[in-house]
């Protein structure tokens, strides 16, 4: 195959190091923290719901110097508006802007860490066995991949994602009766049905990368001594794949664990601006972008409801893609050029 | 190179079999009719009636069938995508699926393909640049640069150009399909990412290339500095780009979705997003058909181009 085979160690010495003294990772790492921070306490620190409509419809955000007329029109709408009260605006029907891009981030990073690790699951097992086995089986493994590559991938995937959404919401809204499912379903589950979909489907798109990948570090690794060693002590297979071959993939697989975050958040909000994921009155970047163009027009421009929402997404994909190119050069120093 | 070709025209059609099967059943399994969902209520009798005519009734592996061509339709005889037959749209049951891709397929195509050009020239001159200036400011600039523009989605840069070109400086139109004008943004907004990555898979593989002896002989030949580039450097540095030609097309496919959503350009990617909307199954293969078809084509264009530029590679 045509991947460069490289010899990998598990963690080359002093990989922390050279990253931190990567001044961008450092940035990166401290900016996805920050945003990570805002996603997980942000709803209790701020107190507006995101679902919360309010008079104050399309407000723009509060901080700016209040002009005359808006002064009036919140007056018509039922009361003054403070200054930090809606610091990113409000949309259409007066819910906060600020809130919105909050719950957009927990959607995003949610669906973008998990669909990354069901990716990671998949394209992982594939390859290791894939390279592991080799042969015959290798080689139909890797025509599936090819088979796959010139699919429109994510066109199938829209799809899909109507095929199973209602029957997974369906699933939800009975399991919450049955004796025994009702422990682990909780009532209200089904609204949560679109994000499994989104991140099932979309990390069942993204592992093609991944798998080729650990092929071919497979591919090098199992002709090592260490392995030969390992099967002389009479040593089962699934041991060599999990205790041997695994932890000397740890590095290749965390770099593209990186990478494949980013493309999962871009292709859910991909989905969601075009009204395919998730939808009102729950919020994603690509929703709240969706939104946002929508109400473009010649004559007023709502720049906030497309700034902020573009603005957070940037930042943390610009973020993740760094931190991913950073951890490549740090834990695989030959890739480095 | 003949077998080559046809080997490749045969997993083409493997290829699109199962991507319209799995499309197909997926469509029709899924919950909700296409001739139920007006708002007003058909009878049953009429949906079965209606299912009947358009050879949606019975099971879904024989509607599959049918639609394939491999099977009798409800009339006695074989029609269907292999016999070319793309039958009728289900929501505007006057027009024929060709019909509508034949339209739609042009605004598409030359969107597509401005993209493309734009990526790949701009992609590689500015990834040549970058590795010739290599650790000047003007190098990490431009991957910089690149890096950022790979992260930012088409979806907001787009909404961001139209704000800035179209409304404020009016120097563009907002959306549409009013002619030449109304391309610029479109193309240049789908070509940014890609610009970006070919600019960096360039840098990456004309260093590889600069170091090489044979540069160092076309140097030591007294050749100019501009006729080792382009001569020599270049046709070797551009292999990886001719390799990403391939996913860059499948991206541009999916890509252009969007852009035609941004851009309200009457283009396949407004049809296909509808036609899942509206469980239309034979508008929506119909748009696979067509995507996988170009795809696939554009994989073998590929092939046969980095042949042409490597001569050491042989095609089995």
């Amino acid at each position: 195959m045509s991947e460069p085979i490289s010899i990998p160690t598990a963690q080359p010495p002093g990989a922390w190091r050279r990253l931190t003294r990567n001044r961008v990772a450092v940035a990166a790492m401290i900016i996805l923290a920050g945003i990570a921070f805002v996603a997980i306490f942000g709803p209790s620190i701020f107190p507006y719901s995101p679902e919360k409509v309010t008079p104050h419809s399309l407000h723009p955000p509060s901080w700016l110097p209040l002009v005359a007329e808006q002064a009036k029109l919140d007056l018509d709408h039922g009361g003054a508006v403070g200054r930090w009260q809606h610091p990113f605006g409000t949309d259409m029907n007066g819910r906060d802007v600020f809130s919105r891009v909050i719950q957009g981030a927990r959607v995003s990073l949610i669906v973008g860490l998990c669909g990354a690790l069901v990716s990671f699951f998949v394209g992982t097992t594939y390859g290791l066995i894939a390279g592991y086995v080799g042969g015959r089986t290798d080689n139909v493994m890797m025509r599936f991949i090819e088979m796959l590559h010139s699919v429109p991938r994510l066109i199938i995937v829209i799809v899909a994602i109507f095929t199973f959404g209602p029957w997974l919401e369906g699933w939800l809204h009975d399991a919450q009766s049955s004796p025994w499912l009702h422990y682990i379903v909780r009532p209200g589950a089904e609204g949560y049905a679109k994000i499994m979909i989104l991140i099932l489907c979309l990390g069942l798109i993204e592992w093609l990368a991944m798998a080729r990948i650990v092929r071919g570090q497979v591919l090098a690794l199992k002709e090592q001594q260490f392995v030969l060693a390992a099967r002389a002590l009479g040593q089962s297979h699934t041991r060599i794949l999990l205790r041997h071959l695994l932890p000397n993939l740890i590095g290749v697989i965390v770099v593209y664990l990186t990478l494949t975050i980013p493309a999962v958040i871009l292709d859910e909000s991909f989905l969601s601006f075009l009204g395919l994921g998730i939808s009102d009155p729950q919020a994603s970047w690509g929703s709240l972008l969706s939104d946002g163009k929508n109400v473009i027009n010649p004559i007023h421009s709502y720049w906030w409801l497309l700034l902020f929402p573009a603005a957070a997404m940037s930042l943390t994909l610009v973020a993740l893609n760094f931190l991913g190119d950073a951890l490549r050069d740090a834990l695989d120093p030959r890739a480095r050029r | 190179m003949p077998t080559f070709i046809l080997r490749r025209i045969l997993a083409l059609v493997f290829v699109l079999l199962v991507a319209v099967t799995a499309t197909f059943c997926l469509l029709r399994l899924a919950p909700g009719n296409p001739f139920a969902l007006n708002e007003k209520q058909s009878s049953p009798e009429i949906i079965a009636a209606q299912e009947r005519k358009f050879d949606l009734d019975r099971s879904i592996p024989s509607q599959c069938a049918r639609y394939l061509g491999v099977m009798r339709n409800n009339e006695g005889h074989f029609s269907g995508l292999l016999q070319g037959n793309l039958k009728s749209c289900l929501k505007f049951k006057d027009r024929t699926v060709m019909e509508l891709i034949s339209q739609a397929l042009p605004v598409s195509a030359i969107l597509g393909v401005s993209a493309l050009l734009l990526a790949t020239t701009i992609g590689v001159w500015l990834g040549s640049i970058a590795a010739v200036r290599k650790n000047t400011w003007l190098d990490s600039a431009t991957m910089l640069g690149a890096l950022v523009a790979i992260s930012v989605p088409t979806f907001v840069t787009g909404p961001a150009l139209v704000l800035v070109f179209s409304l404020w400086l009016g120097w563009l139109p907002v959306g549409g399909w009013t002619g030449i004008s109304s391309l610029i943004l479109p193309a240049i907004t789908l070509a940014g990412p890609f610009i970006a990555y070919i600019a960096r898979l360039t840098r990456t593989s004309m260093l590889e290339v600069l170091n090489q002896d044979f540069v160092r002989t076309a140097h030591a030949k007294g050749l100019s500095e501009k006729r080792v580039l382009y001569k020599h450097v270049l046709k070797v540095g551009i292999l990886p780009v001719v390799s990403f030609l391939g996913p860059l097309a499948a991206n541009l496919l999916t890509g252009s979705l969007i852009i035609e959503s941004v851009f309200s350009l009457p283009g396949m990617g407004g049809f296909f997003v509808n036609s899942v909307l509206n469980r239309d199954v034979f508008l929506c293969c119909g748009s696979v058909t067509i995507y996988c078809t170009l795809l696939v084509g554009m994989n073998l264009f590929v092939d046969i181009a980095y042949k042409w530029l490597d001569p050491r590679i042989r095609l089995e």
